[in-house]
């Protein structure tokens, strides 16, 4: 008599014969997805969910509650991880990730925030967020896949692509220089700014799992290939020629300052990658509730963080009388 | 349940409209704010920086008014109640997040202090030419709450009806104040926190796995839920199924939109606040909202004792419109509606939908900048009375 066929399984499926114990262990990123919507949109070859792996290993190795992590995204490609991940997850409006994160962290300062989306949706349409969250300081990690198109939309410019490649908006070449995001993200004041590719996994896992651990606000900008819609009408090949491009052509350069960092994703030089920018300062919380004991006194009823006693630093922040 | 002692400030004040607004929101249990400075609404945040620190609430001035109107519904979902407040072209740049917040049911509220449009037009004048875009202001269909008090009393009142109305139907609601009302001192008594009406969030009790952030309750409204809850759910402006989750199928459209629509359209009735006037006798009734109601308060009596029967119907709620209203006062003896309003017509195309040709229809356009005078609204009220 036949083994049983689980009715799960498709009828033709080859029954397995493992032995007690001997099953394989989990997928430790399983536990992150919603796998009730697989399959994902992203395209064979896409990075994204490469950059996704990395994050789910680096929240694993932060040991953070998974029920006390909330992913913020925008717009786009990347714009669609939130929704795979099973997590409280917020799919936002264009470009507005970052402010409704803002939100979401100020009213609930245990939450710990992650914001992740594309290039276009944080630094074209939510440039401006980007630049203020940084200013500010907000404890938020924005990742950020950098994939030099829009490709959710079919491949028009974005602030990322590089100069003269082709887009659907720049059939003739793109005229425009491109941002270095990680001279932006340190020029607004990020605490933690890092570059690495979907190429870098070891090393993209690490620095996620640093920018989850910063106090502030920290940005990882994710190299990515976007075969079907920049790398193939910019002959740089499909998703394996794109990783080894990355491969072949990136630097890893810890420590080095932003302004040194831009490249040209077309032409063939260096692409410095690494972990660029850890520094401490306070973080917007912290400096309100700061700031607000030094001038309210005992009338200050803290917002947020009520069990850390801010009273003993908040000397510095006093005014002439306090 | 009642407001939370923390926070409201019992006692008889001499405030503005705009500090009266801000008080209500903090008696409502409002404790977080995002805005960006704009004529004339920019007094409502300022006292909510200077208020927030003494009640455990914060307000954070964004970049701009797209990031402060998306912000506030980021601090909803962490369980707050929040606010955001601005005039015309801020109004204008937070409309997308107005759908964001109908299509996702976040309760929120927004308030419009309303000055001369359109464009940077009078930004220290009056103006009630929002009205539509209340109605209208975010892309495709969806409906919405919105409130217009008459003094800065009423500015408190409403501003604590206001986070009622968002949390019992999941909804933002619009507070309209204008310039006028905004920037108006009167004489405001805030009641002891025993005797204010909160409505506290609704969140669910059910356990993970068994609850569904889109599954109608009672009213259509479905129950909240903040994230750390263990809940993992996943919120988007997409059209969405129950569970949350993107479907991009004409049939859950269908669902999802009528439903939104309906929340709001349906409990009209209950949502429809008003103040009536000489209406017995009245063969006509002047119909008006915010500022322009305290001319007609004068312009009905003067009419009254020019001997017309006239009467006054204030609206507090001006969407959803309340058409039953209008319905009522048809079943008697009014033969004519006067609408004035500081723009050029715009309620009184609702007044002239849901009158359908059973009265005569009398608007009385104002570009805005200043109040009607007394006289042009007593003119028509004789006119139509004739």
């Amino acid at each position: 008599m036949s083994t049983p066929v689980a009715t799960h399984e498709r009828p033709d499926a080859p029954v397995r014969a493992e032995a007690p114990g001997c099953e394989p262990p989990e997928n430790p990123v399983t536990k992150f997805l919603r796998t009730d919507r697989l399959p994902h949109i992203w395209c064979a070859g896409c990075g994204i969910g490469t950059s996704v792996n990395c994050f789910a290993r680096a929240v694993d190795a932060c040991k953070i509650p998974l029920d006390n992590i909330s992913v913020v995204s925008g717009i786009g490609c990347t714009g669609r991880v939130a929704g795979y991940l099973r997590l409280d997850s917020f799919h936002t409006t264009h470009g507005r990730a970052i402010p409704f994160a803002t939100g979401l962290k100020l009213a609930n300062p245990e939450l710990k925030v992650v914001v992740y989306s594309g290039d276009g949706d944080l630094t074209a349409i939510g440039g401006n967020h980007l630049i203020h969250a940084g200013r500010r300081n907000v404890d938020l990690t924005v990742i950020c896949v950098n994939n030099f198109t829009y490709g959710m939309t079919g491949g028009q410019v974005a602030p990322t692509t590089p100069l003269q490649a082709v887009a659907t908006t720049t059939p003739y070449g793109n005229l425009e220089e491109p941002f270095n995001l990680c001279h932006l993200a340190d020029s607004a004041g990020a605490v933690y700014v890092a570059r690495w590719t979907t190429y870098h996994v070891r090393q993209l896992q690490k620095s996620i799992t640093k920018a989850l651990q910063k106090h502030g606000f920290s940005f990882v900008e994710v190299l990515s290939p976007c075969p079907t819609l920049y790398g193939r009408r910019n002959r740089v090949g499909d998703g394996l020629a794109m990783e080894r491009m990355f491969k072949e052509r990136c630097v890893i350069k810890n420590g080095a300052a932003t302004h040194d960092t831009a490249f040209d994703a077309l032409a063939s030089g260096q692409i410095p990658i690494g972990d660029f920018v850890d520094r401490d300062r306070p973080a917007f919380l912290q400096r309100y509730n700061q700031v607000m004991r030094a001038q309210l006194g005992d009338d200050f009823v803290p917002y947020g963080e009520p069990e850390i006693d801010t009273r003993a630093e908040a000397d510095q922040f006093a005014g002439p009388e306090g | 349940m009642q407001a939370d002692r923390i926070g409201v400030l019992t006692g008889v004040h001499f405030i503005d409209g705009d500090f009266a607004a801000a008080e209500g929101a903090i008696a409502a249990g409002c404790r977080f704010a995002a805005g960006y400075p704009i004529t004339p609404s920019t007094e409502v945040v300022e006292r909510l920086a200077s208020r927030f620190p003494f009640v455990g609430g914060l307000f954070i001035q964004m970049e701009d008014e797209i990031a402060s109107s998306i912000a506030i519904q980021g601090a909803v979902w962490a369980g707050a109640k929040a606010i955001t407040v601005s005039s015309g072209p801020g109004i204008s740049l937070m409309a997308e997040h107005i759908g964001y917040a109908a299509m996702t049911e976040t309760p929120c509220v927004f308030v419009n202090v309303q000055r001369g449009g359109p464009s940077t037009g009078l930004p220290t004048l009056p103006g009630q030419a929002d009205v539509m875009q209340a109605r209208w202001g975010s892309h495709g269909d969806y409906a919405i709450i919105a409130l217009c008090p008459n003094s800065p009393q009423e500015a408190f009142d409403l501003a604590v009806t206001a986070f009622n109305f968002a949390e019992r139907y999941r909804s933002p609601v619009m507070l309209l104040l204008d310039e006028c009302i905004g920037h108006m001192l009167e004489k405001v008594v805030i009641p002891p926190a025993d005797e204010i009406e909160v409505v506290p969030r609704r969140l669910t009790e059910k356990k993970p796995g068994d609850y569904l952030p889109y599954l109608p309750g009672d009213n259509m409204v479905p129950e909240m839920v903040k994230a750390g809850m263990g809940h993992r759910f996943h919120i988007t402006g997409l059209t969405h199924d129950e569970r949350g989750y993107p479907v991009m199928t004409a049939a859950a459209q269908e669902k999802l939109v009528r439903r939104l629509v309906d929340k709001i359209r349906l409990a009209s009735r209950d949502l429809a606040l008003y103040e009536a006037r000489w209406l017995d006798d009245a063969e006509v009734v002047v119909l008006s909202y915010g500022i322009t109601s305290r001319v007609v308060h004068r312009a009905v009596e003067v009419a009254r004792e020019r001997g017309a029967k006239v009467g006054q119907l204030r609206l507090k709620t001006i969407w959803p419109f309340p058409e039953h209203l209008i319905d009522q006062l048809l079943g008697g003896r009014v033969r004519s509606i006067v609408v004035p309003e500081l723009n050029l017509g715009q309620l009184v195309l609702e007044v002239e939908r849901t009158t359908r040709g059973r009265a005569k229809v009398v608007p009385i356009g104002h570009a805005g900048g200043t109040v009607h005078e007394v006289g042009v609204i007593v003119e028509a009220i004789l006119e139509a009375a004739k």
